[in-house]
């Protein structure tokens, strides 16, 4: 009988404790649910009041409540595509010097200063961006780049440090550590007897490389997508260099504003009920685009290592 | 027949019946192409060295700036002291100070039990469906940015209590810092050898004592570690906090009071028109970059130590 009790309490009390742990593994939901419901919430009165026009018209006047958000989703594509034009190859670059070419030695340290790269808060970006890079970037960059390259419409224009310029490599230098540490993971997960094969048959180094690089593909798009992910919903750094004006030029060298940056800049200070709504809306934008951007990548790395990296765990 | 220009990377133009990438060698190989493949060769692998020369750079260049223009305030003035009024020089961010820790520390203080549970739950019982969707949905959470979280933290915190709080606050960090915290738990709880939990199991202890009087314990410093990085890169937000907690040029312990933070600070001091204000925010970011990096490694070690003894 005795026996039968002890077992009975056992399988309850080890009931108890998975379910407890269960129930907070179910508040990840909870929380989800929570931001997408306030989100949408919060910019329904501005889906219904403005609709579609939302995304195409470039006007952006909270004194006579006129809201479009194209010059912010414009923005934020142009930066973060600029980001990745630098940080692409640097990264993967990196990426084959640590995983094939370093030895292990020279591979810590520059892993260990890919993580202190990815655990600098962004605000710290934003001021060395600000107060170094701009004015480096309006004395000596930008004034070359007009006059050698000013027939083109990208380099247009004044040099003023801050702008779209200035915040793709503040975004390049803060995703290169995304690209470089998964890459570098997948590049260490393909087979070597791909590189062992080429060499055997007579390959040079680097055209081993390329073989495991092409085995790595998909692997290594994914970190790229993923980087994106981080560049799309990148805040501060880019709101203290990118200028904050809402317009669209083609120029680099000019001032524009991201969908984040708006959002920094004007959410405490919109007084408006439909104001705050076109604010909230953009939010919800930021929202649904990185989501989808993330949950290709997460399938991209995934496949790419056979379940093997842990993204979430990644820099 | 004979490859035209450089055998370079995966050009396999020529060789007819190789599949591989790499050109081969081959004794009808003409001397120049082999010179050719040796340059592109020398020229990959020599860029792939700048490309992580280049990448290491600007964390040298960050570090040295924040150190030439951030030290000069860095005194105990700066920890020490109230912000002047504008215009006048001088004064510190002892509230902001402060008031990050307070923060930083409600969001532990949400986050911590919750990510912890939820890792432990994954990496014990994590088969089935159920599993897969809080992982899924975890890896999500860590993909939404943070401007987003302040948004719905505003709506479901700011406007219902009326005004902005350290709590609002709080509560957004502590939804950044979940992700992290659970992926990394579950993954160094799954790291405790099995062995462990066969032993116990066959002495006769019901599962939940085997995990949390034989799993856990082995798992504590690595969970302390992952708790740490999680709680220090929440410490470096600013983006929620700019419409959660707010700011405050006062003192204030206030939880359901606007409260000041560095993050927030450095923001608002580095745009300020005013060389003083300016050289603070280098002050804050500096000790900002200190508190997320070095005080975490630090933290680090004593556990590590602590768990040798």
């Amino acid at each position: 009988m005795s026996h039968v009790k002890v077992q009975h309490r056992g399988v309850s009390a080890d009931g108890v404790y998975k379910g407890l742990l269960a129930a907070a593994a179910a508040l990840v939901f909870v929380v989800v649910a929570l931001i997408v419901y306030e989100v949408a919430r919060g910019a329904e009165l501005s889906i219904r009041t403005i609709g579609w026009k939302f995304l195409t018209q470039t006007e952006w006047d909270p004194v006579a409540d006129k809201y479009g958000a194209l010059p912010y989703i414009y923005g934020t594509l142009v930066s973060s595509l600029l980001a990745l034009l630098i940080a692409v190859p640097l990264g993967v670059g990196s990426a084959v010097f640590l995983a094939e070419i370093a030895s292990r030695r020279v591979g810590s340290i520059v892993s260990f200063v890919m993580e202190l790269l990815a655990a600098i808060p962004s605000i710290v970006y934003g001021i060395w961006g600000f107060f170094v890079l701009a004015p480096f970037l309006r004395v000596f960059i930008e004034p070359w780049l007009i006059e050698h390259f000013g027939f083109l419409p990208l380099f247009r224009g004044f040099p003023f440090g801050i702008g779209m310029l200035n915040a793709g490599i503040i975004l390049a230098i803060m995703i290169v550590p995304t690209i470089v540490s998964i890459s570098r993971e997948v590049l260490l997960a393909t087979p070597p007897t791909f590189r062992e094969a080429s060499l055997a048959l007579g390959a040079t180094k680097a055209e081993a490389i390329g073989v495991a690089l092409d085995a790595a593909r998909p692997g290594i798009l994914g970190a790229i997508i993923l980087a994106l992910g981080r560049a799309l919903g990148e805040t501060m750094a880019v709101t203290m260099v990118i200028g904050n004006t809402n317009r669209i030029s083609l120029s680099l060298l000019d001032p524009g504003a991201t969908m984040s940056s708006i959002i920094a800049n004007e959410f405490t200070e919109a007084t408006g009920k439909l104001y705050l709504s076109a604010l909230v809306q953009i939010a919800l934008v930021l929202f649904a685009v990185t989501i989808v951007v993330n949950a290709m990548a997460r399938a991209l790395v995934y496949w790419a290592t056979g379940g093997r990296r842990d993204v979430a765990g990644a820099a | 027949m004979i490859p035209a220009g450089n055998g370079g990377n995966g050009g396999n133009a020529g060789n007819a019946g190789v599949v591989v990438a790499g050109a081969p060698w081959s004794d009808r190989t003409p001397v120049h192409v082999r010179a050719l493949r040796n340059i592109w060769n020398r020229l990959l692998i020599g860029s792939c060295v700048v490309a992580a020369t280049l990448v290491v750079l600007p964390l040298g260049l960050i570090l040295w700036h924040l150190l030439a223009h951030g030290l000069s305030g860095f005194n105990l003035a700066f920890f020490l002291n109230m912000p002047k009024p504008v215009g006048e020089v001088g004064g510190g961010m002892a509230n902001a100070i402060v008031g990050t820790l307070i923060i930083v520390g409600l969001g532990a203080v949400v986050a911590l039990p919750i990510g912890i549970a939820s890792g432990v739950y994954l990496a014990e019982y994590g088969r089935g469906r159920f599993a897969t969707m809080v992982r899924y949905t975890a890896d999500l959470l860590g993909g939404v940015p943070s401007i987003v979280v302040g948004v719905a933290v505003y709506g479901l915190v700011v406007l219902p209590m009326g005004r902005f709080s350290a709590i609002a606050g709080g509560i957004a960090l502590g939804i950044l810092m979940l992700p992290t915290l659970i992926r990394s738990t579950e993954e160094i709880v799954r790291l405790v050898p099995q062995s462990y939990r066969q032993g116990a199991l066959a002495l006769g202890a019901p599962r939940w004592r085997v995990t949390q009087q034989v799993v856990l314990p082995a798992a504590r410093s690595g969970i302390v570690t992952a708790a740490m990085l999680a709680v220090a890169r929440a410490a470096g937000e600013t983006a929620p906090l700019l419409f959660t907690a707010l700011g405050n040029r006062f003192w204030s312990l206030d939880l359901d009071q606007p409260m000041a933070t560095l993050p927030v600070f450095i923001f608002d001091y580095a745009r300020a028109p005013y060389d003083d204000w300016n050289r603070q925010a280098w002050t804050g970011a500096l000790v900002l970059v200190l508190l997320v990096t070095v005080i975490s490694a630090v933290l680090r070690i004593t556990v590590r130590r602590i768990r040798a003894r």
